[in-house]
């Protein structure tokens, strides 16, 4: 592999584990307050995906006011199923809740065939975002060169609502003990809401930038992506949010140049994935950057 | 009529007389079926298939809802099992056909075994991988476990697919001609000896601690149950039949490919064991069956109809799945018990329930049901009112403490001066 050709595989593989690493934040937030893996995250990230192409091609927005209005529509869905699915479930076993994020995503999945059909469409035009750039010999669409820059500006602000803002206080402490929380007044559904908005909306930009360099969405494209980011988040250590964005960068890089340098292996990208986390649950069950936490009787 | 019901029992005579008659009935059902004197060739096959899945959701069952392990990894299983079966009974004179791009490799080239020998072999690799699998899997907490079997699953897919194994799997293309069933009671009794197994074995001394570690894993390993052996243990007898349910389910459709065992599969089969009860043997067959036939008779909503000339909108491809999936989210919030709960079939069971109906009737009819709620109501009612009258007292008395207080501090005040 000449310098170039690495070059070029570095930008690409960055540029994927940005758009990962949004995901992942969404799903390192809820697993954090609810301690739920919410299998729907995948989907609510291939929905605001259609959203995209009504917003652009049906409804003819400019592309900025299209972000904007898919941003929007997405968190009203995410929190919509967060009041309809994972509410009324609260008080019950783990794996009720569980079944009932399944259930949603399983939902999403035949919606979206059953209203968009089962056939790939074409993604729109958002903008500039897919004009050819070049840095020296290394060419790749503009949005590949945006993603990881935005990521890490979103980043850093959300640690920045985290750490020094009341409610990311209250995050934090209903992360760490949920009953405890309760009982020192914070109002628990309020805090759900807010992290499934942040959730949701990182994911409504992540489905732009992810899908602006691929051509189709399908009503499946959200599963394998979504998998791929709930791992991210296992990587960097669940709960952590510097630790999914970590994690998303580690899994978009190595897919990048497990394919770019055993072309033979590309069929397996997907499977390497869940190789990286059965090895790294072996080795180091908290994650990259997690927390120790003792089991409790 | 007693307003009190009292639950009674069935004589043993007559519960063996009734089972006895039911499995008759089976028999004489599937002979029927089997010869076409009842049914059509279409609801032989929705038979089938409603039997295959019977067996993979009690498979299913025995590590979700009795061992409490929430596996998602069964799609997998059936994989392996479809593919042992496939490759090893493909008549030899249609191999070249079936492998026509890519000539199949010589070490399995002139291999082929009989049915069973497939079906038993591709069992036992179904449960080699998971037992080499269970390993390191097992060890994790519930949904590290559920994503890191769903991950198996999708790799066992990916590896079956891939080019290096074109040889042996013949890739993406899939298998075909693979000889279907003689008769309906091959799947029926492959999949009723399966099911006896299993509920022979929770009803043992390890169904016991399937269940014991189910409802609390702590207290079980203090009871001194040895956790991994018997989770490893549920999870390898349930990867073996879910491999042999996946070779039925080979021989059913006589042509598979790895796009057959998405992750869909397992969700599935999950809606089937959660719509008739996590933990229970019978309620997984009976939502099998419901499902099964639903699915094909739900069909009806994936057609168009128009009422004149106007078509109707909504009926379109798809709608169907999603009234599969609204009936799984029903069932998961409103209806968590599905159809059976924990509970089993038993003679007594429905003896009793059809011995209530005319006890319910009686009660309604004779009003004993408005007065049990007006009973309710007014206890509700004079809870509220001894309520109100003690939280009015403890104010009072908090009152009284106040007052008692400041004069206290003035006493003090005074004492002070």
């Amino acid at each position: 592999m000449d310098a170039t050709t690495f070059f070029q595989n570095c930008v690409t593989g960055i540029s994927l584990g940005s758009a990962y690493a949004l995901i992942a934040i969404g799903y390192t937030m809820v697993y954090g307050i609810l301690r739920l893996i919410n299998f729907a995250h995948g989907d609510i990230f291939m929905m605001a995906g259609y959203f995209t192409i009504f917003a652009i091609a049906n409804f003819r927005m400019p592309w900025y006011i299209a972000i904007i209005f898919v941003i929007i529509i997405t968190v009203l869905l995410g929190v919509a199923i967060e009041r309809a699915a994972y509410k009324p479930l609260r008080q019950s076993p783990r794996m009720s809740i569980m079944i009932s994020a399944i259930g949603v995503s399983f939902l999403l999945e035949n919606s979206a065939t059953y209203l968009f059909t089962g056939l790939p469409r074409a993604f729109p035009q958002l903008g500039f975002l897919q004009t050819v750039f070049r840095i020296g010999e290394v060419s790749a669409p503009i949005v590949t060169f945006i993603t990881p820059v935005l990521t890490i500006v979103l980043l850093i602000a959300l640690m920045y609502l985290v750490n020094k803002t009341k409610t990311g206080m209250a995050m934090r402490a209903v992360s760490k003990d949920f009953e405890a929380a309760k009982l020192m007044g914070i109002e628990i559904n309020h805090i759900i809401t807010i992290t499934f908005i942040i959730g949701c909306s990182l994911a409504a930009i992540s489905a732009m930038l992810y899908f602006s360099p691929r051509p189709m969405v399908y009503p499946f494209s959200g599963l394998m992506p979504g998998l791929k980011c709930f791992v991210a988040a296992v990587i960097g250590g669940i709960g952590n949010i510097p630790g999914a964005v970590v994690g998303g960068f580690i899994i978009g890089i190595a897919e990048t140049f497990l394919v770019a340098t055993i072309p033979s292996m590309t069929g397996y990208s997907d499977a390497f994935t869940f190789v990286l986390l059965i090895i790294m649950l072996l080795f180091r069950p908290t994650g990259l950057l997690g927390e120790k936490i003792a089991e409790k009787v | 009529m007693p307003m009190e019901f009292t639950n009674k029992k069935l004589k043993k005579s007559t519960k063996i007389i009734l089972t006895a008659l039911l499995v008759i009935a089976c028999i004489v059902l599937t002979y029927m079926l089997d010869k076409g004197i009842i049914g059509t060739s279409y609801s032989v096959r929705i038979v089938r298939i409603a039997v295959i899945y019977s067996l993979i959701g009690v498979s299913m069952n025995l590590v979700n809802g009795f061992t409490g392990v929430f596996s998602l990894g069964q799609a997998g299983f059936m994989a392996i099992g479809a593919y042992s079966v496939g490759i090893f009974t493909i008549p030899l004179a249609s191999r070249p056909n079936v492998y026509y791009l890519v000539p199949i490799s010589d070490k399995i080239a002139e291999v082929i075994m009989p049915f069973g020998v497939a079906l038993l072999m591709g069992g036992l690799i179904a449960a080699l991988f998971a037992a080499l699998i269970g390993a390191p899997v097992l060890k994790l907490k519930s949904d590290y476990l559920a994503i890191a079997t769903l991950g198996f699953s999708e790799i066992i897919r990916a590896v079956i697919a891939n080019d290096q194994l074109w040889p042996v799997t013949n890739g993406s293309l899939g298998l075909k001609s693979i000889p279907g069933f003689d008769s309906l009671f091959v799947p029926v009794l492959i999949s009723a000896a399966g099911i006896g197994f299993m509920v022979l074995l929770i009803k043992s001394s390890y169904g016991r601690a399937f269940k014991a570690i189910r409802e609390d894993e702590t207290a079980a390993e203090a009871m001194g149950i040895n956790l991994f052996k018997h989770k490893e243990m549920s999870f390898v007898i349930s990867a073996f039949f879910a491999g042999i349910g996946g070779g039925l389910l080979a021989c059913h459709l006589t042509a598979i490919d790895s796009n057959q065992f998405k992750i869909a599969v397992t969700y599935e089969l999950l809606l089937i064991i959660v719509l008739g009860g996590l933990g229970s043997v019978t309620g997984t067959v009976i939502s099998a069956f419901l499902i099964s036939f639903g699915k094909e008779y739900l069909r009806w909503f994936d057609a168009s109809h128009s009422i004149g000339a106007w078509q109707i909108p909504i009926f379109r491809p798809g709608l169907r799945m999603v009234i599969f999936s609204l009936l799984l989210m029903a069932v998961v919030l409103f209806w968590r018990r599905g159809l059976m709960g924990r509970n089993e079939f038993s003679w007594d069971g429905i003896y009793n329930f059809l011995r209530k109906w005319p006890w319910r009737w009686h009660k309604l009819t004779s009003g004993g049901y408005k007065a049990e709620a007006k009973a309710k109501k007014a206890a509700r009612s004079a809870g509220k009112a001894t309520d109100r009258a003690a939280s009015r007292t403890k104010r009072a008395e908090k009152k009284a403490a106040r007052t008692a207080d400041t004069e206290e501090k003035k006493g003090v005040d005074n004492d002070a001066e």
